[in-house]
């Protein structure tokens, strides 16, 4: 097409090249690039034609885009659709992030149990993210809650869209798209009781969530603080046979997280573990999270931590100082 | 480790770029990395090259800048610059430092050639 009157004339077009290039004595591979437009017709140039809309002498028409572009605006734009989803499913999620070994997955399935036990009728469900294997996925699985395994094969973390696409395949999801396709679930007699489910406030009071969502992620303190994955919170589980200054050797993650969770608090008459200063570490880097001493083992703590699950704010939880926070 | 999925974040932004803007090659990328944001520029710039053959940023010049951090001090009431998230505030010396800036990884500009 004519970059001068937009016309779409080959004939035209060649004829114009063909005069351009004979008087300039440059071969045709140079012309395609060249800064000058002629207007067949009146022979009027035009130095602004090109794709760089201006001209340099001794520059080729290359250009510069201007992009100001976040990398991670993708992942981003994902997890917001995710956490619509979400929320249009009445389902709270926790991210529970952690390095590899600090018991999330002993400390999942007590929650589980402890949450039949609490609440018999809340719907639960796990997305279990490790590289390889299914075995977290079959533990959780035992307890009776549903689990979708996620296997990243050499990827450190999980993305918005494999949450996405695991949520999609979760009896969480189906159970509220299950009317409207004609799905044969018992919806209305799953024990939601009545008071509950017309208990919307439209403010911030804080309402039992109807159904909640575990996100195990890839056992990993460095990578997961960056992906959204469309979570209410993010918890960072640290056990107390770690290093107390775990925050301050990897503060992405704490900044990053809601919660702070201590867990196999029962170890702690047998270690050097340093439980205030930990906490002092861990506010250093995120001045607003909150900490919760629990052990899955012996239990201690549970009560806390089940009582801190269900009382999630209705609305949307932001951590207090997020680490890819728009400026 | 994660550099390598932000480098194919880095790829997958240039990419829509080049179908939306039509071009083939870029010479130079400028890249803006912030203090704050997690990221260890080596390994971006390392992955970045690894997965450049092939791609349209292929042979491209890699600027890679740095960006301050900064933060909001709860205690002294101000914005401050801080290069990690375990610094105290220079003024007040106080912990309670929200960040504010130097937190994104972005992809800033390209030259480009069709």
């Amino acid at each position: 097409m004519c970059v001068v009157c937009g016309c779409s004339d080959p004939e035209r077009a060649g004829s114009e090249r063909t005069a351009s290039d004979a008087g300039n004595g440059v071969d045709a591979n140079a012309n395609v690039t060249s800064p000058v437009s002629v207007d067949p017709v009146t022979g009027d140039l035009h130095y602004g034609a090109g794709a760089a809309r201006v001209s340099v002498p001794g520059m080729s028409q290359e250009r510069a885009i201007r992009l100001e572009a976040d990398v991670l605006g993708e992942n981003r734009r994902l997890a917001a659709l995710n956490r619509a989803h979400f929320e249009g499913h009445g389902v709270t999620v926790f991210n529970l992030v952690s390095s590899p070994g600090s018991g999330k997955t002993t400390l999942l399935c007590a929650t589980i149990e402890a949450l039949h036990r609490r609440s018999p009728a809340l719907p639960l469900a796990v997305i279990e993210g490790d590289q390889q294997t299914s075995n977290d996925a079959d533990r959780i699985r035992a307890t009776g809650a549903p689990a979708i395994q996620v296997n990243t094969g050499k990827g450190c973390h999980l993305d918005a869209q494999m949450v996405g696409e695991a949520f999609a395949r979760l009896p969480l999801h189906t159970h509220r798209h299950g009317p409207r396709g004609g799905h044969p679930r018992h919806d209305h007699n799953h024990g939601h009781d009545s008071s509950h489910d017309h208990h919307h406030s439209h403010g911030t009071h804080e309402h039992a969530p109807s159904a909640l969502l575990f996100i195990e992620n890839v056992g990993n303190l460095v990578c997961p603080a960056m992906w959204d994955l469309g979570e209410h919170a993010k918890v960072v589980i640290l056990s107390v046979t770690e290093g107390e200054d775990k925050p301050l050797k990897y503060p992405d993650m704490f900044a990053a997280a809601r919660l702070m969770v201590l867990n196999k608090a029962d170890l702690l008459p047998h270690l050097e573990f340093d439980v205030a200063r930990c906490i002092e570490y861990a506010r250093r880097v995120n001045p607003g999270i909150e900490v919760l001493l629990v052990s899955a083992r012996s239990g201690d703590g549970m009560a806390a931590w089940i009582d801190w699950l269900l009382r999630t704010p209705a609305t949307t939880m932001q951590p207090l100082v997020s680490p890819l926070a728009h400026a | 480790m994660h550099e390598t999925s932000l480098a194919g974040g880095v790829l997958t932004v240039v990419e829509q770029a080049a179908a939306r803007e039509h071009f083939c090659r870029v010479s130079t990328l400028h890249l803006e990395v912030g203090a704050l944001a997690g990221v260890e520029v080596r390994a971006l710039r390392f992955a970045l090259e690894a997965i450049a053959p092939g791609t349209c940023l292929e042979g491209a010049l890699l600027e890679i800048e740095e960006t301050a951090g900064s933060a909001w001090c709860l205690d002294c009431n101000a914005s401050v610059s801080i290069s990690s998230r375990t610094e105290n505030c220079p003024r007040c010396g106080g912990a309670r430092l929200h960040p504010t800036g130097g937190t994104e990884i972005r992809v800033v500009d390209l030259i480009v050639h069709d």
